[in-house]
């Protein structure tokens, strides 16, 4: 679609600036780019390349080695069901199936009216809870047909606005403050043919202004509610005292507000 | 709040998790009201050589997988500035969900560990890997960091000390391998996540950038608050030999109860933590147990037999596999070890950074051969295949591996189709001679065929 908008770009140089070396960024600013379209744009992806002073095959070489970045379209919902050993052994593959016979799609694909992207995924760590998937991930433990049921309506219904972002936003808590970065020695101390770009990076590191924490914190603006999220629950709650984690989630909670 | 296990043995809430049920458990109030950061102001009127030494002394050993005694990680840092600190939270170890609670649950405690590390190695800069897909958990560690700031715990001259350091929280995007250290730093150098040819073996050595860098675990670090508080002998009382502390164990599969448990290290058995009533609360449908996963997906299997072996680095190494990260699966006399075998060797398939020829090439056509069988078109022939595939991965196919490969995941690959096919020959023979999989589908508990 675009390249990063005026904020995001903001963004991005912010992102820059927490490290000694600017492509250590790289990650971070992508998922800046996947946040505002929804996928990786061939537009956006050549603007990180300028941004960053690469190619634009060694920016998608990176981005395609990394199974949260799409660079074509998803849905408006990406749903990633494990299927991985504790979530299979509790009959995530049948979870599956009735996902993938309700949206009318395989797992890779995506509805025809854009609303979800089904994923078979790989282990979420939430094992306790398992059968687990996510929504942009977020995370529902405890999985059921059932609360799948539930989870699709409240989603299509904007009811898990506060928990289930649009699919790309990772945090929504902004940095508030930081120090300089600090540059990495050149010359001496970075040896060997991996480090040649690192040594690159440090010396071109020198001129860049440097976030300060000597100012007053400002949070507002940044800083949004935390809403409990599904996983909160189930993950809070495991080590709680004397409950297991699936009493202690309750039955309803894991797929949480029924109609 | 903390309890005794069968043995005597103590189960958390304990030092990791001791504020896991509180309300708010995330937030600062809550972190300083039961000992927040008292911890660190005792680090920090020490100097970091003592710091260093009571880590030492503590004996604990890295919780990520590898065991590597944290305190000597440190020592091993080359004298160069600057150095920095690299935090792993890329848990993506299959069945492995401790750090996931860890840094959603007490982030502070966490960040506290961190800073304690940093002001021990003199680190200039902090950089915490935290696995992309743990969107909650980025934002309770970044509203943490952005209150521990606030509360002067972090940033420049630390609690009122000489000591400033600044934490990055860096997301990943999605790669199992970038929880291998050298992956990760190649992914935090924003690049394919590789990981690096050795030498240098440590990152110590030569790290990030170049630099000397520690990297260590997310329960590892978060330990220290804890140590800080109550001196290296009370850490060191818990545990015996090598398995000193306690241990987050992440308990999953056919059990009752599943969930992270702490517990006293090298204390309690298998038998243990899968049937006291305060754990595992026993198999479900009182099935019979048929094997362990006792340290992840890269950990060789254990069959019933082993139910009495302590749940203690020593002792499992000695039966031949390992705590691991800490994630035990368990599988009921329904499971089909053929379907499980091929799942996790799938999950490798899937997960292998293609360098080196055994592991991309190896796990590949493992998978296929598993499939093959589960699907019911196997030939008797596939066993000694599997096992030939296993033996080009890692020679002799022993434990701890033999290793091929730029990085320990492809010596891997064997442990769940060498544990299946020597653990359960009959079962890969009855799904080949029956032409189809004797099992039944694996099920959800709500589902009307599940009983």
């Amino acid at each position: 679609m675009a390249r990063l908008n005026d904020d995001n770009l903001v963004r991005a140089r912010e992102l820059i600036a927490l490290y000694p070396v600017e492509r250590s960024a790289l990650i971070p600013v992508l998922h800046v780019l996947q946040e505002q379209d929804g996928y990786l744009s061939p537009d956006g992806l050549a603007h990180i390349a300028e941004l960053f002073e690469l190619t634009a095959a060694e920016v998608r070489g990176t981005a395609s080695f990394y199974d949260m970045f799409f660079l074509e379209p998803v849905g408006r919902y990406v749903v990633a069901v494990c299927t991985n050993i504790a979530c299979m052994l509790a009959g995530a593959y049948e979870l599956l199936d009735h996902i993938e016979k309700r949206l009318g799609v395989s797992a890779g694909g995506t509805t025809a009216d854009g609303s979800f992207t089904l994923e078979d995924a790989e282990c979420l760590a939430l094992c306790g809870n398992a059968p687990c998937l996510t929504v942009n991930w977020r995370y529902f433990g405890d999985m059921t047909p059932g609360r799948w049921e539930t989870l699709a309506e409240d989603l299509l219904a904007g009811r898990l606005a506060d928990e289930v972002p649009p699919h790309g936003t990772l945090n929504r808590v902004r940095r508030a403050v930081g120090l300089p970065a600090s540059a990495p020695a050149s010359g001496g101390a970075v040896t060997g043919s991996q480090s040649k770009g690192a040594a690159q990076g440090g010396a071109k590191r020198q001129a860049r202004p440097a976030l300060d924490n000597s100012g007053p914190l400002d949070h507002a603006g940044h800083a949004v509610q935390l809403a409990t999220s599904r996983s909160t629950a189930a993950v809070g709650s495991t080590l709680a005292p004397g409950g297991s984690p699936r009493e202690a989630a309750g039955e309803g909670e894991a797929t949480g507000d029924a109609p | 709040m903390t309890t005794t296990g069968p043995t005597g043995a103590k189960l958390g809430p304990y030092v990791i998790s001791s504020r896991f049920g509180l309300e708010q458990s995330w937030g600062i109030e809550a972190y300083l009201a039961h000992e927040g950061y008292e911890g660190l102001r005792k680090a920090l009127a020490m100097t970091p050589e003592d710091v260093h030494q009571a880590t030492l002394a503590s004996s604990i050993l890295g919780r990520g997988g590898a065991g590597f005694d944290a305190g000597r990680k440190w020592g091993m840092l080359r004298k160069a500035k600057p150095n920095y600190l690299v935090v792993n939270g890329d848990e993506s170890e299959p069945a492995t969900f401790k750090d996931h609670a860890i840094m959603e649950g007490d982030p502070h405690q966490l960040i506290e560990g961190i800073l304690t590390c940093a002001y021990a190695t003199g680190a200039d800069q902090v950089f915490l890997y935290v696995r992309g897909e743990m969107a909650l958990a980025h934002e309770r560690l970044q509203a943490a960091l952005n209150e521990a700031y606030d509360y002067g715990a972090v940033g420049r001259n630390i609690l009122g000390s000489d000591f400033s350091v600044d934490i990055v929280i860096h997301p990943g995007a999605g790669a199992y391998i970038c929880g291998d250290e050298t992956g990760m730093l190649e992914s935090l150098e924003g690049k394919r996540g590789y990981p690096r040819i050795k030498p240098p073996f440590y990152p110590a050595v030569m790290g990030l950038y170049g630099a000397p860098t520690v990297v260590n675990n997310v329960e590892t670090l978060s330990n220290l608050p804890w140590i800080m508080r109550n001196g290296s002998d009370a850490f060191s009382a818990l545990g015996e030999g090598r398995s000193r502390g306690t241990k987050i164990l992440s308990l999953s599969g056919h059990v009752r109860r599943p969930g992270n448990y702490e517990v006293e290290f090298a204390k309690l058995t298998f038998r243990d933590l899968i049937y006291d009533a305060k754990l595992g609360g026993g198999i479900r449908e009182d099935r019979e147990l048929k094997a362990i996963i006792p340290g992840g997906a890269s950990s060789p299997w254990f069959g019933p037999d082993h139910l009495d072996l302590s749940l203690a680095n020593e002792a499992i190494a000695e039966a031949g596999s390992m705590v691991g990260s800490g994630a035990i699966t368990i599988m009921d006399e329904t499971t089909c070890t053929v379907r499980a075998a091929w799942r996790i060797t799938r999950f490798f398939h899937r997960e292998s950074c293609g360098q080196c020829t055994p592991c991309r090439e190896g796990s590949g056509w493992a998978e296929k051969v598993m499939r093959r069988i589960e699907d019911g078109e196997g030939r008797e022939a596939d066993l000694d295949l599997l096992m030939d595939i296993c033996d080009n991965i890692s020679p002799g196919v022993v434990w701890p591996p033999a290793q091929t490969t730029i990085c320990p995941l492809g010596p891997s690959i064997p442990s769940p189709v060498a544990s299946a096919i020597r653990l359960f020959r009959d079962e890969f023979l009855d799904h080949i001679r029956q032409g189809l999989c004797p099992f039944p589908p694996d099920r959800l508990q709500t589902s009307p065929a599940y009983a």
